[in-house]
C-alpha cells in the first residue's frame, strides 16, 4: 500500500500532493519492498568495470557554489569531524574579495535569518558585512488587480527581517574562510566531473565499496560520502537515478540594478503581484535596487532589447499603474476592509508605494529561465543532495538560497553526530533522516510558492475576489503573519 | 574441517532442541549432550574450549564444510552480503551499534577525561571479543581507537580484513585475528586499555573463566564492556521464540536460553574476579522500528561496564559494599 501510494502521487503534477508524498518519511521495516526496487535502480546504473585506484576521501561536495562552499565550510569547522578528508571540486575559478566589483552585481539573494547564523557560525558574516551587505525590516506584497496589500515586518523596525546580499559577495566570503581550513578542506577549481560510479548497495567482493569520481583532466578519486550540490541540472542525481518532479514555468526572470531618482531609507522590499507575473525590488543601498521581475518568455526578450529609459518607465509603471483594477473588486475589497477594521482595529497597514526610478546600472539587465523541481529522494547509498539540486523554486518567495543553507545545516548535525558515533558516513540510515527533516520542511513550502504563482497569475474575478479577500484577512490577522514570516526563517 | 562438521552436528542439535517442545526436557538433553562433546573437543589442539557456541551460531553460515577452492568466494560473498547487509540477518547487530559504541565511548571518556575532537577515543587500545564480521570494530576504530578484533571463526575474520581493506584509515586502526581469548591471554597481559564482549557471553560455557582471562589481558583501571541476554521467562519468549522462530530476526538456533546469564550472577562473577561494576542498563529492541533504546528494566538485553581494580582481588568470595550501583550511567 505504501508503494502503491507512492506510485501515484509521483506521477501526478498538483502541488498539494507533493506534500503528501514528502511528508511520509521512510520507515525502515516498511519499506523494505520499496527498498529492493531502489538497489535495482541504483544497479541499474552502474557499469560493469573493475575496481580503480584512487585516492579515497571521506567526503567529496560537487559543486562550489553558495551552497556548496557553505557545505565545505560548515563540514571544514564542525569539530567532530576533524580529521576526516573532504574535497571540494568546483568547475569555476576561484572567487575572491578582490574580483568583486564596484558595481552591484545583477544576481542577489535574499538571506533569512537562519541563513544569516549559519554563515556566521563559520565566520563568513563578518566577510560580508565588511564587503556589502544591505538589511531590510520590512516587506509589503501587494496585488496589481486590487488594493489588498500584506506587510511583514517584526513588531518595532528596529529588527531586521532579512538581508540582501549578492550572490558573489556570498560566494567571496565563503571561500574566504575555506582559505583559513586549508588543512582539513581541500578545494580544487577548474575540475569539471566527467563521470560518477556509485557502488552497489550493499559490499560485493571484487568492487571498490566508494564512489568512484573521475575529472576532464583524467583523474580518478574515491569517496565515501559524495554530496551533490551542482545546481537545477544536478549530474551527481542524475546519475544516481534520483527520479525528479519539474516542470517549466512559461516564465523567465529579468534581473537588473536599478538606480533610485531620490535617497532614501531604503529599508524595504517591494513585491507586486502582475498578472504576467511578480515584479519585486529589494534594497542594496539608499540609493540602489535590484530588480527581480518574472514574466513570459517573450515580454521578457522585449524588456531586454528596451532602451534604458524606456525600461525604466515600464519598471516604474508596473509598480504603480492600476490598469488591471475592476470596480466590482475594489468596491468588495474596501467593504470588507471596513469589516475587518471595525473586528480588528490594527489589522490594516497603509499601501506605501515603492520610491520611483531613474535609470539602471550600465549592462545589468540579463535573464533566466524559471522552473520548479523537486527530488524525489534526497539521498541514496553514499550520495546526498542539497540546494537547487534537490529543490528548485520560483523566486517569488526569496526562498531558493535559503532552503539550501538550510539543507547545509541539517545534513552537518547529521553527519556530525554519524561521526562521533563512529559510522560510515556514506551508510544511509541518518541520510534517511536528513531527507525526512529536510523534505518535511520544504515540501510545504515549495507548495505554498507554487500554489501562490498559480494563484496570482490569472485575472478571473472569482480568483482575484478569493485572493483579495484573503489577503485582506491574512493581514489583520498578526499572529498568522508571525508564524508565516517564522516559518519563511528557519 | 573436522571442528567444523562436529559443530555443525552440534548446531543442528541445537535446531531440533529449540524446536522441542518441552523445554525443561530440551535442557536436561543438550546439558548431557554438551558435556559429551566438551570432553570430545578437549583434546582438540588449537580450538577454543570456551567458544564451541560460539561456533555452533556461525557454522551455519558455512554452507560447505570440506569444500573446493572455487566455491570460497561465493562463500565469502554470501558471508560478506549477510554480515554487512545493513537490512539483512544481521540487522539488529548494525542497529544495536547505536548504543553500544556511545556506551564504549563514553564510558572511556568519562573514565579517563576525554576530549571531544574529531578521534576521541584515539590512544585507546581495545580487544573486541568475538568480533565477527567486524560490525562493532568499524565504529570503534573510525572513532581513533586501536582495535584488536578476536573471533575463532575464520571465515568472519576473513570477511571482516575484506571489508576493511578497502579503507585506508581502518587499515591502520584494525587488526583480526582467527582465536579464541585465551589463545592471545599469555602473550597480551596488561595491554589493553578496554576489552568489549558484545553477545559473547551468552555463547561461553565457563563464564568466570573468560572473565579471568579479560581480567589478565585488561591493564589496571582500564573498563570491560558486555552486553548479553538475562536469563528470564521473558527473555526466552522475546530472544528465542519471538526473535528466532516468528520474526526470524536471527538465524535459528543462535542462542540458548541455558546459557544466558543475569546481570546479578555476572555482577557476582566480576566482583569476586578483582572487577568493579560501574553501571548496568537494560536494552531493548523494536522490530518495527529496527531500533533499540535503554530501558530501565534488565529483563531482556542488557549492557554492563566494569572497571578493572587496581589491587588484585582476594582468594575468597567476597562483595562490594555498595550494593547499589548506579543504574543510569549518564
Amino acid at each position: 500500500m505504501v508503494i502503491c501510494s507512492r506510485a501515484i502521487v509521483m506521477s501526478f503534477i498538483p502541488s498539494g500532493l507533493l506534500v503528501v508524498r514528502g511528508l511520509w518519511g521512510r520507515p525502515s521495516m516498511l519499506s523494505l519492498p520499496w527498498a529492493v526496487k531502489r538497489r535495482l535502480v541504483c544497479l541499474a546504473s552502474h557499469s560493469v568495470e573493475g575496481q580503480v585506484e584512487g585516492e579515497v576521501y571521506d567526503v567529496i561536495i560537487s559543486g562550489g557554489g553558495m551552497v556548496g562552499t557553505a557545505m565545505a565550510c560548515s563540514l571544514g569547522f564542525d569539530p567532530n569531524l576533524e580529521g576526516k578528508k573532504i574535497l571540494l571540486l568546483e568547475a569555476g575559478g576561484k572567487k575572491t574579495f578582490d574580483s568583486v566589483h564596484q558595481d552591484y552585481g545583477t544576481r542577489v539573494s535574499s538571506i533569512n535569518l537562519g541563513s544569516a547564523t549559519l554563515l556566521s557560525a563559520v565566520g563568513a558574516w563578518d566577510h560580508i558585512l565588511n564587503m556589502r551587505c544591505k538589511p531590510f525590516k520590512r516587506m509589503q506584497v501587494w496585488d496589481a488587480c486590487s488594493d489588498a496589500l500584506i506587510t511583514f515586518d517584526k513588531g518595532n523596525l528596529e529588527d531586521e527581517m532579512g538581508y540582501v546580499v549578492e550572490n558573489d559577495v556570498i560566494v567571496a566570503a565563503l571561500t574566504k574562510q575555506l582559505d583559513s581550513l586549508k588543512g582539513q578542506v581541500q578545494v580544487r577549481y577548474r575540475s569539471r566531473v566527467v563521470k560518477y560510479t556509485w557502488p552497489p548497495p550493499y559490499h560485493v567482493a571484487e568492487r571498490s565499496p566508494w564512489v568512484q569520481v573521475e575529472l576532464a583532466n583524467g583523474q580518478q578519486l574515491q569517496t565515501k560520502l559524495l554530496i551533490g550540490a551542482d545546481g537545477p541540472n544536478s549530474m551527481v542525481r542524475r546519475t544516481a537515478g534520483i527520479r525528479t518532479i519539474q516542470w517549466n514555468y512559461d516564465q523567465s526572470a529579468v534581473v537588473a540594478v536599478l538606480h533610485l531618482s531620490e535617497p532614501t531609507e531604503n529599508n524595504v522590499a517591494w513585491q507586486r503581484f502582475l498578472p504576467s507575473g511578480p515584479i519585486a525590488m529589494l534594497p542594496l543601498s539608499d540609493s540602489a535596487s535590484s530588480l527581480v521581475w518574472s514574466t513570459s518568455h517573450q515580454h521578457a526578450e522585449d524588456l531586454l532589447s528596451l532602451d534604458e529609459e524606456t525600461f525604466t518607465d515600464a519598471v516604474n509603471s508596473a509598480f504603480w499603474s492600476n490598469e488591471y483594477h475592476s470596480d466590482l473588486i475594489d468596491t468588495a475589497g474596501s467593504v470588507f476592509r471596513s469589516a475587518l477594521s471595525l473586528l480588528i482595529p490594527y489589522g490594516s497597514s497603509p499601501r506605501q508605494l515603492p520610491p520611483s526610478v531613474a535609470g539602471i546600472g550600465p549592462q545589468s539587465r540579463a535573464t533566466f529561465p524559471l522552473g520548479v523541481g523537486h527530488a524525489s529522494e534526497y539521498i541514496c547509498h553514499r550520495g546526498a543532495l542539497i540546494g537547487d539540486a534537490a529543490h528548485r523554486v520560483h523566486p517569488l518567495a526569496g526562498q531558493g538560497v535559503n532552503l539550501g543553507f538550510g539543507d547545509v545545516v541539517c545534513l552537518t548535525q547529521h553527519l556530525s553526530k554519524a561521526a562521533f558515533d563512529g559510522k560510515d558516513l556514506g551508510s544511509t540510515p541518518h541520510l534517511l533522516e536528513y531527507e525526512t527533516d529536510r523534505q518535511r520542511h520544504n515540501l510545504p513550502m515549495m507548495a505554498a510558492i507554487d500554489a501562490m504563482k498559480r494563484l496570482y497569475s490569472t485575472k478571473m474575478a472569482p480568483f482575484v475576489l478569493l485572493r483579495t479577500l484573503g489577503l485582506q484577512a491574512t493581514n489583520a490577522i498578526s499572529p498568522l503573519k508571525d508564524q508565516i514570516v517564522a516559518f519563511a526563517s528557519k | 574441517m573436522e571442528a567444523v562438521r562436529v559443530f555443525r552436528t552440534r548446531g543442528m542439535l541445537a535446531q531440533l532442541c529449540h524446536n522441542a517442545r518441552c523445554f525443561r526436557l530440551l535442557s536436561t538433553l543438550t546439558a548431557g549432550n554438551k558435556r559429551q562433546k566438551l570432553q570430545d573437543s578437549m583434546t582438540r589442539p588449537r580450538v577454543g574450549f570456551f567458544y564451541k557456541t560460539v561456533m555452533i551460531c556461525k557454522a551455519h553460515l558455512n554452507t560447505a564444510s570440506s569444500t573446493l577452492d572455487s566455491s570460497e568466494i561465493k562463500k565469502f560473498q554470501a558471508l560478506a552480503n549477510k554480515w554487512w547487509d545493513q537490512h539483512g540477518e544481521f540487522a539488529a547487530l548494525h542497529s544495536m551499534n547505536d548504543l553500544r559504541v556511545p556506551f564504549v565511548r563514553d564510558n572511556l571518556l568519562n573514565l579517563n577525561g576525554g576530549r571531544k575532537s574529531g578521534f576521541p577515543l584515539s590512544g585507546y587500545k581495545i580487544l573486541d571479543v568475538g568480533c565477527g564480521g567486524g560490525v562493532l570494530s568499524e565504529p570503534l576504530a573510525r572513532l581513533g581507537a586501536c582495535i584488536t578484533g578476536i573471533d575463532p571463526v575464520e571465515d568472519s575474520i576473513k570477511t571482516a580484513q575484506l571489508h576493511q581493506s578497502f579503507d585506508p584509515f581502518l587499515d591502520k586502526h584494525i587488526h583480526y585475528k582467527a582465536c579464541a581469548l585465551e589463545d592471545i591471554t599469555e602473550e597480551a597481559m596488561e595491554t589493553f586499555d578496554g576489552v568489549v564482549a558484545s553477545e559473547v557471553v551468552e555463547h561461553v560455557s565457563n563464564v568466570e573463566s573468560f572473565i579471568k582471562c579479560c581480567h589478565k589481558i585488561l591493564k589496571p583501571e582500564a573498563s570491560l564492556f558486555i552486553t548479553t541476554i538475562n536469563k528470564t521467562k521473558l527473555s526466552y519468549v522475546f530472544g528465542i521464540l519471538v526473535a528466532e522462530n516468528m520474526l526470524k530476526l536471527l538465524p535459528k538456533g543462535t542462542h540458548e536460553w541455558e546459557k544466558f546469564i543475569s546481570p546479578v550472577e555476572l555482577e557476582r562473577i566480576m566482583e569476586s574476579n578483582g572487577f568493579s561494576v560501574k553501571s548496568i542498563k537494560g536494552m531493548l529492541y523494536n522490530p518495527i522500528s529496527g531500533l533499540w533504546s535503554w530501558i530501565d528494566s534488565t529483563a531482556i538485553n542488557y549492557a554492563i561496564h566494569a572497571v578493572k581494580e587496581k589491587v588484585p582481588p582476594e582468594p575468597d568470595y567476597c562483595r562490594s559494599e555498595d550494593k547499589d550501583q548506579p543504574e543510569d550511567r549518564t
